[in-house]
């Protein structure tokens, strides 16, 4: 361990030797001061402790005093951390103000009220009661901390409760099982066997066979089923589209015939 | 009087298996014939003498009633979870402070009474912490938000409401009136 020993003559010694300067590689790291400067929460902070340092009455501040060490702190911080500085700095010049008003001669008996340092000293106060707050609130008991909860263990039983079923209940539901299955039965949509290509076939044929025929021969509207009539009919067109038959139709609403268009 | 006994029984163990303090109103739903607050008062007082010279005590907090370890024993339970809660910053429980006393405030009234910009980080650590939350809008041009302190905030700092916060210091209070500003405080509008 390094000892200090100061001899009679003053002349600091380590480890028995006498040191004449500072030693050169004295290494001062440059964050020691921001660190320094980081401990105060703002300029308020950084006033309460100056002020309490120098045993300031708050009531009766010396303004050019307080000013003065208050800046020498800022300073050193603005060479180091600038965007910290920024409410140091306006502090700064609230205090100057603040000075100068001090300074100019009261206008009226009124003014003497009208201490200029007087809305500061309320800020001053009101910070440092909450300072002085926060530090007994941290000083309390805590859960967690100084306060440890009971939190004894216990089974959940999650009780099974049963619900009552009659027979009645029973058949109920099998009415609605067999209600809802119904709802979803298959209707199968079958196709359609009737083609039109093989009616077109049939109508030639008939074609070939009589020349001449009335439109309503190829339809049997009692005996034939609604699909069959439309394909038959769908037939017909389909075999004019191609010319293949030719329809005529004489005078309006007469009889109309259909005839093989090579004809 | 073996009833007594077993409706004692059965609020203290609900009252030891229970992790939130319970309020009197949840500990009449223990039982089906509503017995009546002051019965169940009656009843926690006593459980409260009986429990005196044991390891635990019944107390009274802002959401109710819980058992918990006589501060004796701290030290020793601290062993058994050695990963200690880490402190907040002098900047959270300034915020904290200025909350629990002047609440209901805004962020600004808060950077007001510290003399810096506040950090949004300080309030959403509380707010996370459940020790404070947003009880409305001030009617102020842009609504900030008015932040109060919890039922919870009072739970885990031991209180039964914000009346046993400890008392300010009253030297400096006496100063705050002593200096010569008139005392018109802004009224803060509630809600």
């Amino acid at each position: 361990m390094a000892e200090l020993i100061y001899t009679e003559k003053s002349i600091p010694k380590i480890y028995g030797e006498d040191i004449e300067a500072l030693p050169q590689d004295l290494y001062i790291p440059p964050d020691a001061l921001e660190v320094y400067l980081d401990s105060f929460e703002g300029p308020l902070d950084l006033l309460i402790y100056l002020i309490r340092k120098n045993n300031i009455d708050i009531l009766d501040i010396p303004m050019a005093n307080l000013t003065l060490q208050y800046i020498n702190y800022v300073e050193k911080m603005k060479v180091i951390k600038l965007e910290l500085a920024a409410d140091y700095l306006l502090m700064s010049a609230m205090l100057i103000e603040i000075k100068s008003r001090m300074l100019l001669p009261k206008i009226s008996l009124e003014d003497e009220e009208d201490d200029p340092r007087a809305e500061l000293v309320k800020k001053l106060i009101e910070y440092e009661l909450m300072k002085d707050a926060a530090e007994n609130l941290n000083e309390m008991p805590q859960v967690g901390t100084d306060i440890m909860i009971a939190q004894s263990y216990f089974e959940r039983v999650t009780e099974i409760t049963y619900p009552d079923v009659s027979i009645d209940d029973l058949f109920e539901a099998w009415k609605n099982v067999i209600k809802r299955a119904k709802q979803f039965e298959h209707h199968q949509i079958s196709q359609s066997e009737l083609s039109v290509r093989e009616h077109m076939t049939i109508i030639l044929r008939k074609l070939n066979d009589k020349d001449l025929l009335e439109f309503s021969t190829f339809f049997n509207s009692e005996k034939d089923p609604i699909p069959k009539l439309v394909v038959c009919f769908l037939a017909i067109l389909e075999l004019t589209k191609e010319g293949l038959i030719k329809i005529n139709q004489q005078p309006s609403s007469s009889s109309i015939f259909l005839q093989l268009s090579e004809a | 009087m073996t009833q007594i006994k077993k409706l004692k029984e059965v609020l203290e163990v609900a009252l030891l298996t229970s992790s939130q303090p319970l309020s009197i109103e949840d500990l009449t739903k223990l039982f089906i014939d509503k017995t009546d607050r002051s019965t169940i008062r009656m009843l926690l007082d006593e459980i409260k003498i009986d429990w005196q010279d044991k390891s635990m005590s019944l107390t009274q907090v802002a959401s109710g009633y819980r058992f918990q370890a006589k501060a004796d024993f701290t030290e020793f339970l601290m062993r058994l979870s050695p990963d200690r809660v880490p402190n907040y910053s002098r900047a959270v429980m300034e915020v904290l402070a200025i909350i629990a006393y002047r609440q209901p405030v805004t962020r600004a009234d808060i950077e007001k009474i510290r003399g810096v910009s506040s950090n949004t980080n300080t309030l959403r650590q509380l707010i996370e912490r459940e020790w404070i939350d947003i009880i409305g809008q001030k009617e102020v041009p842009g609504r900030p938000s008015l932040y109060a302190t919890t039922k919870h905030f009072l739970n885990d700092f031991a209180l039964k409401s914000l009346s046993e916060l400890p008392e300010l210091n009253s030297v400096l209070t006496q100063e705050l009136s002593d200096s010569k500003v008139d005392e018109s405080r802004e009224e803060i509008q509630e809600n």
